[in-house]
């Protein structure tokens, strides 16, 4: 069967609603405008369904389809086309399912909008320029996808422009992103002037060569090329999936819209850095630095943001930091090469991630757009299905066996545990302490949203109530993966092999595949796997979590303030996020923009306008000043100066003889 | 014929425009988007008559002029001229449109010299002949000056006079280093320049001499303090050819005259270029940061453009082992790809404010704030020529940078982090503008008082959009006409 027509159209569809919804959205009015966004998204995911069928059970190849030539220098080449295997149909599945749901919920969730339909076109370009981003058989047009997103995630955080907070993050949001663009541009660079291609089959024919190369980085020293690709890659994705240090942009892209958040910020975009690691594996393969840094990085993140989700009110933002630190996972993960495991982890995640974002949409609906979980509680009967759905996004999202969050976290923990490099420990802790975190900002959040007592003000006219079915449907849609799809899929996903079902389409350096092999022989089938977990440690700080949530947040909030001093130093670092913020505003920011000032005043105009170029007109307008004051026009004077040069010639003349 | 006839008939054009009466200042219009409109028509021909395999001169057209002093009336097109003519007359078709009515003092006058310096433009970029190309180079500083002193801002008596002088300065070295390489070689004829054996002094002496003349116009650093001053101060039509095309006349000078006559002073010289064109990329970009004038920032942002142009030039000269070929080719492919991409945006950003400065007389950022909520469309197309500018993939601007930028890995790791840098300062600069104009909450009663652009404008936006979407997505249609051009340079300027 040919996977072309579907992939093709899987891309077009999307593209074509967001010109329609875009450019005929007055023409066309609110609902036929998001009629035919929904309509040609759900064409779009169909074809995902389709071919992913065909990789899933028809075991169908991969199809690496040469599109057009984007440019040609001598014997260079750089030509788009399509790449469809199992990392990228099971992209597309994730990207094109989201966003259908997100799409349908919009219908809710932005009713009042008066830009209704530039939402949707918005939304439909994003899907579009994320397929192209995962479809990507280059890095080039992988650089395409990536900075597409970008764009329209610039475009979503400031949707809503007249508010300077929106504005201002989305300006962060591109800036930041930018920092790590440098990066990967960098790292394509030198892989095209090394390899002299940038697609894929090419780059991974020669990734053992490029693993034997240098590059003379400072004077004298030289470094292995591959290390300082995969490094300059990593920063790159460390932009895009928000890893520390470039995570400050996600917190400020709460601004935008809701489904924005679920849509780009938590299941999709964020996510293209992830998939690039594990779509280059055949590189990081071949340096072990690499690796252990997006190993240590990763779990890094994964403990400290998760811990800022700690002391952090806004529903919204909790639920940011929670990503971030789930995309640490992630990043952990591919460090330590299961990089099916970072992709079930994705997958799980994009379902049960949507699924909280949505649900702390509706919230939000419910609280005429109040985002402070202290001026929430006891929601709970106002809000049965929210509620319900919450519940079991919170509990995939701790890893509670047997959601679909347990089956992904506990293999990246338990992988992570067995890695035997460098840096394997250290993050084997952090991830551990990360589950305890992760289950007690959770639950925190969900004790203070749905439990309690109201703490906002109760007017009987307008108590909270349930939102419309188009808000709650995606919710309950979502909440079925979120249960089954670990349970279902893991067995076949990550333990048939080292490489698990991305086989192929994934190279694992060769010192890792045993241990990789002695992970998966651990494995005893999906039902005892899921008995075990109370023997596991994991389970056992999840649980602690939501027991500690549980008694400072419902059972004795007296206790919080007895033994948590709102001002102690724990809690201001956290508050402070690590003082990154203050850090990038006072010293780069700050530092930037003094250097500029200098450059300009300074440099431009004193030195080079008013000193140079001025400086010389002056110059000369002064000495014909000076020579003006030769020109008196008294006749005396010039007959003196005559007979003065008339003296000095005679007396030269007589000297010279 | 045609080449003859590009040039000269806008120029005929231009003065017939001046015989009017001043009450027709309607006539002048549509007189002017007629000859325009031909110009268009013949340019297209002329692509259609081009071959593109050949990288040599086409449409030759050679007549004695001044035999005794051994000039002669000769043009010719390589597909590097072909695409810079192409390019200016599209703009100025383009400008002619978007200044349609904003222009209501001295009409035909106004229109007269904007065709004007299109056949003059015209006649730089299709001289084979020294001295022609220097009398079409010298003689479109008029017009332009004209423009500037006549229609332009608060100060612009101090801009335009500043832009002649220092151009003009800048050209006289330009004239004695031709005289100097036509008494060698017995011929002004450019080609014949090509093949002449100059010692390493000599080519050092007539290097500085075109450096100057040439830098000044694209500019490069240290030698670029005129153009912000006439960019701003130029009225918006006058900023866009200044930007899209007059800059692109210094690059042709490099490619033209320096690259194939003085290959060993490039070559040896290359390093301190490349040092010039990165200063221009960062520390003009952190000048731009600097800015509180929307016009001065767009201009700073240009000379930080070019230094991707001059990087490209320069870059080549350490790609001289055989397989270093297709990367050197890369890199001059990029930097004509960029002289293209920045034409069109830098011609958008200038006419797209010129737009909103019709509306409210102001250019300072502080006074602006949420024009979005009153001009969207304005708002929307500002956005993707900024996007274009800082180089968003899919768009021309694109294309130029990151070629450049990959190439320039073969001169240094090092060269290449720093050209790289432009990708968060230029995005740093460019999207603080737009967010300080067009985002936040409507500012004054000016900006609520603003009002969307009409049909003509859009039209001149969509004229502009077109060709940036074409050229960052199949950047291959444009390659494919200075390719062969650009090879033989190659072999001719790096041995």
């Amino acid at each position: 069967m040919n996977l072309l027509p579907f992939a093709l159209l899987a891309l077009s569809a999307p593209l074509l609603g967001s010109l329609l919804a875009g450019f005929g959205g007055r023409l066309l009015g609110r609902c036929a405008s998001h009629c035919l966004a929904i309509g040609l998204l759900a064409v779009a995911w169909m074809c995902s369904v389709t071919l992913l069928y065909q990789m899933w059970y028809q075991h169908a190849p991969a199809l690496d389809w040469m599109g057009y030539n984007w440019l040609t220098s001598a014997s260079l080449h750089i030509d788009f086309g399509l790449l469809i295997d199992r990392l990228s149909v099971a992209m597309m599945m994730i990207v094109t399912s989201i966003s259908l749901l997100v799409h349908i919920y919009s219908i809710g969730y932005m009713h009042d909008d008066p830009a209704y339909q530039r939402f949707f076109s918005y939304m439909s370009l994003f899907t579009f320029a994320m397929l192209i981003l995962v479809t990507a058989n280059n890095v080039i047009q992988l650089f395409f996808g990536w900075e597409g997103v970008g764009l329209v995630s610039y475009l979503l955080i400031g949707f809503w422009f007249k508010k300077p907070s929106a504005a201002l993050g989305a300006y962060k949001a591109f800036i930041v992103n930018r920092v790590g663009d440098f990066g990967l541009l960098l790292g394509l660079a030198l892989l095209l002037y090394y390899v002299g291609s940038l697609n894929y089959q090419p780059i991974f024919a020669k990734a053992a060569w490029i693993a034997q190369q240098h590059i003379i980085f400072l004077h004298g020293h030289s470094v292995r090329l591959v290390s300082l690709i995969c490094i300059l890659l990593f920063i790159g994705a460390m932009g895009k999936s928000a890893q520390m240090p470039l995570h400050v942009w996600l917190p400020e892209s709460m601004e935008g819209p809701t489904p924005i958040s679920a849509l780009i910020h938590a299941a999709t975009m964020v996510t293209a850095g992830v998939y690039l690691v594990v779509r280059m594996s055949p590189l990081f393969s071949g340096s072990p630095v690499a690796l252990s840094v997006v190993l240590v990085v990763g779990a890094t993140g994964a403990l400290l943001l998760g811990l800022i989700g700690l002391v952090q009110n806004d529903i919204k933002r909790i639920i940011a930091y929670s990503t971030m630190s789930q995309l640490g996972y992630m990043m952990a993960a591919a460090g330590a090469s299961a990089f099916s495991a970072a992709i079930f982890h994705l997958i799980s995640h994009a379902f049960f991630k949507a699924l909280l974002f949505l649900g702390a949409g509706s919230v939000i609906l419910a609280m005429h757009h109040q985002q402070d979980i202290r001026k929430m509680g006891g929601l709970r009967s106002y809000l049965p299905i929210t509620y319900i759905t919450f519940l079991i996004g919170s509990c995939a999202l701790v890893a509670l066996p047997p959601f679909s969050g347990y089956y992904s976290k506990d293999a990246i923990i338990e992988a992570v545990h067995l890695a035997p490099i460098w840096g394997g420990h250290y993050a084997y802790i952090c991830l551990l302490l990360g589950a305890f975190v992760t289950a007690l900002y959770t639950f925190r959040l969900f004790f203070l949203t749905f439990h309690g007592s109201p703490r906002f003000d109760i007017d009987k006219e307008h108590l909270p109530h349930e939102s419309p079915w188009v808000v709650w449907l995606p919710l309950v849609l979502l909440a079925v993966p979120s249960v089954l799809f670990g349970i279902v899929h893991v067995q076949e996903f990550i333990y048939t092999s080292p490489e698990g079902w991305l086989g192929q389409v994934v190279y694992v350096m060769p010192a890792l595949r045993n241990y990789l092999s002695d992970w998966i022989s651990e494995f005893h089938g999906v039902f005892i796997a899921t008995a075990q977990a109370v023997f596991e440690l994991p389970f056992w700080f999840t649980i602690a979590g939501i027991m500690t949530a549980w008694i400072l947040y419902l059972v004795k909030p007296s206790l919080r303030a007895k033994y948590i001093k709102p001002d102690n130093l724990i809690s201001r670092i956290l508050r402070a996020k690590y003082g990154f913020d203050s850090f990038n505003d006072s010293i780069i920011v700050r530092g930037v923009q003094s250097l500029s000032r200098l450059f300009y005043h300074i440099g431009d105009m004193r030195l080079l306008d008013e000193g140079i170029v001025n400086g010389s007109a002056h110059r000369i307008k002064q000495l014909a000043q000076w020579m003006r004051c030769l020109q008196t026009g008294y006749l005396s004077y010039y007959l003196f100066v005559m007979a003065l040069a008339w003296v000095i010639l005679l007396a030269t003349w007589v000297g010279w003889f | 014929m045609l080449l003859s006839l590009l040039i000269w008939l806008p120029i005929i054009g231009g003065c017939s425009n001046l015989l009017l009466s001043e009450r027709y200042a309607a006539g002048a219009r549509y007189l002017s988007l007629l000859t325009v409109l031909l110009s268009v028509a013949i340019s297209a021909y002329l692509y259609h008559g081009f071959d593109l395999n050949n990288g040599g001169m086409q449409f030759v057209e050679i007549h004695t002029w001044i035999p005794s002093l051994m000039l002669t009336y000769h043009l010719g097109i390589d597909g590097l001229s072909l695409s810079l003519i192409l390019l200016t007359v599209y703009i100025n078709l383009i400008v002619i449109l978007a200044t349609w009515s904003s222009i209501t003092h001295h009409v035909r006058q106004y229109f007269a010299l904007f065709l004007l310096m299109q056949g003059l433009m015209t006649g730089i970029f299709s001289a084979c002949d020294a001295i022609l190309f220097y009398m079409f180079w010298e003689g479109v500083l008029i017009p332009m000056y004209l423009v500037i002193g006549l229609w332009g801002g608060a100060r612009k008596a101090y801009a335009a006079i500043k832009f002649f002088l220092y151009t003009f300065l800048g050209s006289v070295l330009l004239l004695i280093a031709l005289i100097y390489l036509a008494h060698q070689a017995h011929d002004f004829d450019i080609t014949h320049l090509y093949h002449l054996n100059l010692s390493w002094p000599e080519q050092c002496m007539i290097f500085i001499a075109c450096f100057i003349a040439f830098a000044v116009k694209i500019p490069m650093w240290p030698l670029h303090t005129w153009l912000p001053d006439a960019h701003t101060e130029a009225p918006a039509g006058g900023s866009a050819i200044l930007a899209a095309l007059m800059l692109k006349a210094g690059a042709y000078g490099f490619l033209r005259f320096m690259m194939p006559i003085l290959p060993l002073a490039c070559a040896r010289l290359s390093g301190i270029m490349i040092a010039l064109s990165l200063i221009a990329i960062v520390y003009i970009g952190l000048v731009a940061l600097a800015q509180r004038d929307i016009k001065r920032l767009i201009a700073y942002s240009s000379i930080a453009h070019m230094g991707f142009v001059s990087l490209g030039f320069f870059a080549i000269y350490t790609m001289t082992l055989p397989k270093e070929h297709a990367t050197a080719l890369l890199a001059l492919q990029g930097a004509s790809v960029q002289m293209i991409a920045h034409g069109f945006s830098s011609a958008a950003l200038f006419l797209g404010f010129g737009m909103l400065y019709e509306r409210y007389h102001t250019r300072s950022i502080s006074d602006f704030g949420g024009v979005a909520n009153t001009m969207p469309v304005l708002a929307a197309c500002f956005l993707f020529f900024i996007m274009s500018s800082i180089g968003l993939p899919g768009t021309a601007g694109f294309v130029g940078e990151c070629m450049v930028l990959i190439s320039s890995v073969a001169v240094s790791f090092w060269v290449m982090v720093v050209a790289a840098l432009t990708l968060i300062i230029g995005a740093v600069y460019s999207l603080y503008l737009f967010k300080q104009v067009f985002y936040g909450p409507i500012n004054n009663e000016h900006v609520a008082a603003l009002v969307d652009i009409g049909s003509l404008d859009r039209l001149v936006f969509i004229l502009l959009i077109l060709p940036v979407l074409w050229f960052g997505l199949y950047p291959e249609s444009l390659l494919q006409l200075v390719r062969p051009s650009l090879e033989q340079l190659l072999t001719i300027a790096v041995h």
